[in-house]
């Protein structure tokens, strides 16, 4: 699973940030057939959490509504140096990790 | 019937528009954000592939091509072209498998797989904002000219040719659409029906489904010939990969 994360690298302690995350998967509804008329089982990113520093700052649980390669993007306060932790996984068990890191300036 | 067929000469629209410019102001912006442009899911997939090894040879496209930001540049609108090697008319896909069977030892990747089209991407978007230039020649004349016929041939039981549509009547609407001039300046394209990014070949063959024609198999010469004629009479516009379309 590709994953592309854009963020600052470095922020003034108590700035607000933007987070943004775009991840490869195709959130296979459940709804549709494929051509011999079989149903596609539901598999869909369920669990997305991001941790800042270990503690947790974003969740999302999705469902069969969310289309293809979801992107999502939250707002943060940056409060110290550190990593930002995303993790996800599917229906289907499989799961993805993209790991980002800030610097405090100031 | 007029017998577009035998026009004197092969006639490009003008003035010459991407297929950027038909659509809606949210497209336009997911393509102009290289972040939210789902397409560049691929390309990033594309520059792990282009430096992972594959094959007997035990060779990446690097170890060979080197940066792909140098070596690349311009590459993606010269296709398609007759390969000297394999003496046929091969586009940038059947070109990076040829490459890797003759130089990686490698089993060339499936048509639309995630890896072909991510490694084209990759390729493709190394001559962004470069303009589309197939130059004809002895060896690809024969080619042209059967894709230009295929063009201008009415097929299915919308008995219509791709001409009907782009040539004639491109920027009018077809119910909700409105009718581009079909260039293939920015495939391979993310395109939000597919879900996915597809090949020129893939939304060429859409086309015929639509026409209730019989759809060429991916690969099959007569798509390559007709890829050959669109992209001249695309010559000039800049590539756009990965684009974002409807």
């Amino acid at each position: 699973m590709v994953a592309l994360v854009q963020m600052p690298r470095q922020a003034k302690r108590g700035e607000v940030i933007e987070v943004r995350i775009v991840i490869q998967h195709p959130m296979e509804t459940g709804f549709r057939f494929d051509l011999l008329g079989r149903a596609i089982p539901k598999n869909v990113i369920n669990n997305l959490s991001v941790r800042y520093n270990g503690s947790e700052v974003f969740l999302a649980e999705m469902g069969s509504g969310i289309a293809a390669n979801p992107y999502l993007q939250f707002f943060t306060v940056a409060e110290a140096s550190g990593d930002f932790v995303f993790e996800w996984i599917d229906d289907a068990g499989q799961r993805g990790a993209e790991r980002a890191a800030i610097t405090i300036t100031g | 019937m007029v017998c577009l067929a035998h026009a004197a000469e092969p006639q490009k629209p003008t003035p010459l528009k991407s297929g950027i410019e038909f659509a809606s102001e949210d497209v336009r912006k997911l393509q102009g954000d290289d972040f939210a442009n789902p397409g560049m899911l691929w390309v990033a997939r594309g520059v792990k592939l282009w430096s992972e090894a594959a094959g007997k040879s035990g060779k990446s496209c690097a170890a060979c091509h080197g940066d792909a930001a140098k070596s690349m540049k311009g590459v993606a609108a010269r296709y398609p072209r007759v390969d000297p090697g394999a003496a046929r008319l091969v586009n940038l896909e059947g070109r990076i498998n040829l490459c890797r069977e003759r130089n990686q030892q490698a089993p060339p990747f499936k048509h639309e797989s995630d890896e072909l089209l991510a490694l084209t991407a990759y390729v493709a978007y190394q001559s962004r904002g470069v303009p589309v230039g197939v130059v004809l020649d002895t060896q690809n004349r024969r080619n042209f000219e059967r894709g230009r016929a295929r063009y201008n041939t009415r097929v299915g039981q919308m008995n219509l040719a791709c001409a009907h549509c782009h040539d004639r009547n491109w920027g009018r609407q077809l119910l909700n659409e409105t009718i581009s001039q079909g260039h293939g300046n920015a495939y391979p394209t993310y395109r939000l029906e597919w879900q996915t990014t597809g090949s020129l070949q893939r939304r060429i063959r859409a086309c015929y489904f639509g026409l209730r024609a019989e759809m060429p198999p991916y690969g099959a010469q007569e798509l390559l010939e007709l890829e050959l004629y669109v992209a001249w009479r695309g010559n000039g516009l800049p590539i756009e990969t990965p684009g974002v379309r409807r």
